[in-house]
């Protein structure tokens, strides 16, 4: 698929979430959701173009979240910008310092330390609750965006809109990293991290450039997240959460940064049919279409649509 | 005149076994080293030390007269000392193009965030270096579909494209057919010409080495056992007893 043909996509699936989301208002959450998930798994995908794996990405979810909540318990009149701002920004400073510990392990172990520390923080959140609100969480209320206060629809409207143009842009920036050089060496390291040193690179370096925009990516779903939702809980960081990011990631494929968002929407739709049609099973149907996407997709919806430019990536 | 390369006492064991045992070795600029030896004997535990893969148990490297004993692999190819390897290292899921751009980043460019990779490296600069090695047609290949002989020519031309000022190639005819191993020498020689790059070569083709080197040394169990031109080191006993097998 030529680079034009993607923008075209993702210009007519943007109007359409917007239009859907403004005609049919239940659908506002669901659809901001869906980009919140795809901001997060866009996330997982930038750390498996490296070939890493984390289940334990959703920290970065929660510490953006819980900074939200914590800004506004303190200043409860702050701005829902200045809000996602700060989120992004605790999850990336997160990122850079978790990441200088991290990316020295490879393949399980970079996986699983990920997810011990989410877990880490996980009892913590759950366990001080005069600091955090425990199991219960903290809620936070609709904030002004941009100086405006808005009642919920209004609110739910412009975010809305807000996540689609920040997705579109984040997603584009992305994409552009991928073709840069830190992203093609970040895919080397992949493929074959000991020639990179040969060549003079620090795959440690090239990989913690990868960490730390893959938990500001994170970052930026929790923070929205929190703001639509109205709570924040450590649920947001458990490791059921980060293996959702991870499935959604996997079913959109790393071959184009879009593929994320793909991925989100069909795991949305998936979960909103089961919960429907069948109830109870709904786990079992998300179980099948992995399976499927592994066996019939391995590159995931982004690759099934060849929307990766490279040859490997095509033709795989 | 300061050493391309020069080691001291260099040593290393695993163990009991000694891969190196103090190891004094000099390699200045304009030579082309070939290196023999029977497996074993340590020629790669050597390259593996030299540039930074390894560190010895005992001894002092230096290049161009600084101690890079303790340096790692990418700050000593960052002081002109590059590599191929006996199974070509490659970026395997880009094409030959994008694997001498990603080697280009190494040579200054920097790890830039937006602009794409292409558009920063010079397309002239990698067009030229894929003349040298004879792959131009096959540039926007993907690499995995080369043949060994050619993933040889393009691990040695990633090494080749940070302009270094010694090559180090490990057995840089091994796994290619014996009809295609002078073709792939002559071109990765002219390479090295083209660019006055200094060569220190494996080999276990006796041919090869008397063809394109200009001095040979022989490893025996860790050590140098012969060192000079290629005659007298062929013809030297040890070697031809221990190293080329004839009685």
């Amino acid at each position: 698929m030529s680079p034009s043909m993607i923008r075209i996509l993702v210009t007519l699936g943007a109007l359409a979430m917007v239009g859907l989301g403004l005609a049919l208002p239940w659908l506002k959450t669901p659809a901001i959701f869906v980009l919140s998930y795809g901001l997060a798994a866009l996330g997982v995908v930038v750390m498996l173009r490296g070939g890493q794996i984390s289940f334990g990405h959703a920290m970065y979810a929660c510490i953006a979240g819980y900074t939200v909540a914590f800004i506004q318990r303190a200043h409860p009149e702050t701005d829902g910008v200045v809000l996602v701002i700060a989120g992004v920004a605790a999850a990336t400073v997160a990122g850079g310092l978790i990441g200088v510990f991290v990316v020295r392990y490879r393949a399980i172990f970079f996986g699983m330390l990920n997810l011990a520390l989410s877990m880490v923080l996980f009892s913590l959140l759950a366990k001080l609750y005069e600091f955090s609100g425990g199991t219960d969480g903290l809620r936070i209320s609709r904030p002004p965006l941009a100086g405006v206060t808005l009642e919920r629809d209004g609110f739910e409207s412009v975010l809305l809109v807000a996540s689609v143009a920040i997705a579109m842009f984040l997603g584009w920036l992305v994409q552009r990293y991928f073709r840069s050089a830190a992203g093609e060496a970040l895919a080397g390291v992949k493929t074959n991290e000991a020639r990179l040193e040969y060549l003079g690179l620090s795959a440690q370096r090239v990989l913690w450039f990868g960490y730390v925009i893959s938990a500001a990516l994170v970052g930026m779903s929790g923070a929205l997240f929190a703001l639509v939702q109205g709570l924040v809980t450590p649920e947001m960081g458990y490791w059921l959460r980060s293996g959702e990011f991870v499935f959604i990631a996997i079913l959109g494929g790393s071959v184009h940064a879009f593929g994320a968002f793909l991925g989100a929407v069909l795991f949305e739709l998936i979960k909103l049919t089961a919960a429907a049609y069948l109830t109870g099973v709904w786990q079992m149907l998300l179980g099948i279409t992995l399976i499927a996407v592994i066996l019939v997709a391995p590159t995931g919806i982004a690759g099934l649509l060849r929307m990766g430019t490279r040859p490997t990536e095509a033709h795989r | 005149m300061t050493a391309l390369v020069r080691t001291e006492k260099l040593s290393l064991s695993f163990g009991g076994v000694v891969a190196a045992d103090a190891i004094d070795f000099e390699l200045h600029a304009g030579e082309r080293l070939a290196v023999i030896g029977a497996n074993g004997a340590g020629k790669t535990t050597f390259i593996n030390i030299v540039t930074g893969f390894l560190k010895p148990t005992s001894g002092r490297i230096y290049v161009e007269g600084k101690d890079v004993t303790a340096l790692d692999p990418r700050r000593i190819v960052r002081l002109g000392v590059g590599r191929s390897f006996q199974l070509p290292q490659l970026f395997l899921e880009h094409t030959v193009r994008q694997c001498l751009e990603i080697a280009l980043i190494g040579k200054g460019g920097g790890l830039g965030f937006f602009k794409s990779l292409s558009q920063q490296v010079d397309r002239k600069e990698i067009d030229h270096t894929l003349d040298l090695v004879g792959l131009r047609e096959r540039a926007e290949e993907p690499c995995a579909s080369l043949p060994e002989g050619q993933r040889k020519l393009l691990d040695v031309a990633m090494a080749l494209a940070l302009r270094p000022k010694l090559l180090i190639m490990d057995e840089p005819t091994s796994g290619v057919a014996s009809e295609d191993k002078l073709d792939l020498m002559n071109a990765v020689m002219r390479a090295l010409e083209e660019q006055k790059v200094t060569s220190w070569f494996v080999e276990h083709d006796v041919d090869i080495v008397t063809r394109y080197a200009t001095r040979v040394a022989a490893w025996i169990s860790g050590r140098i056992a012969a060192d000079g031109t290629p005659q007298s080191v062929l013809a030297d006993e040890a070697v031809r007893r221990e190293v080329l097998g004839i009685a």
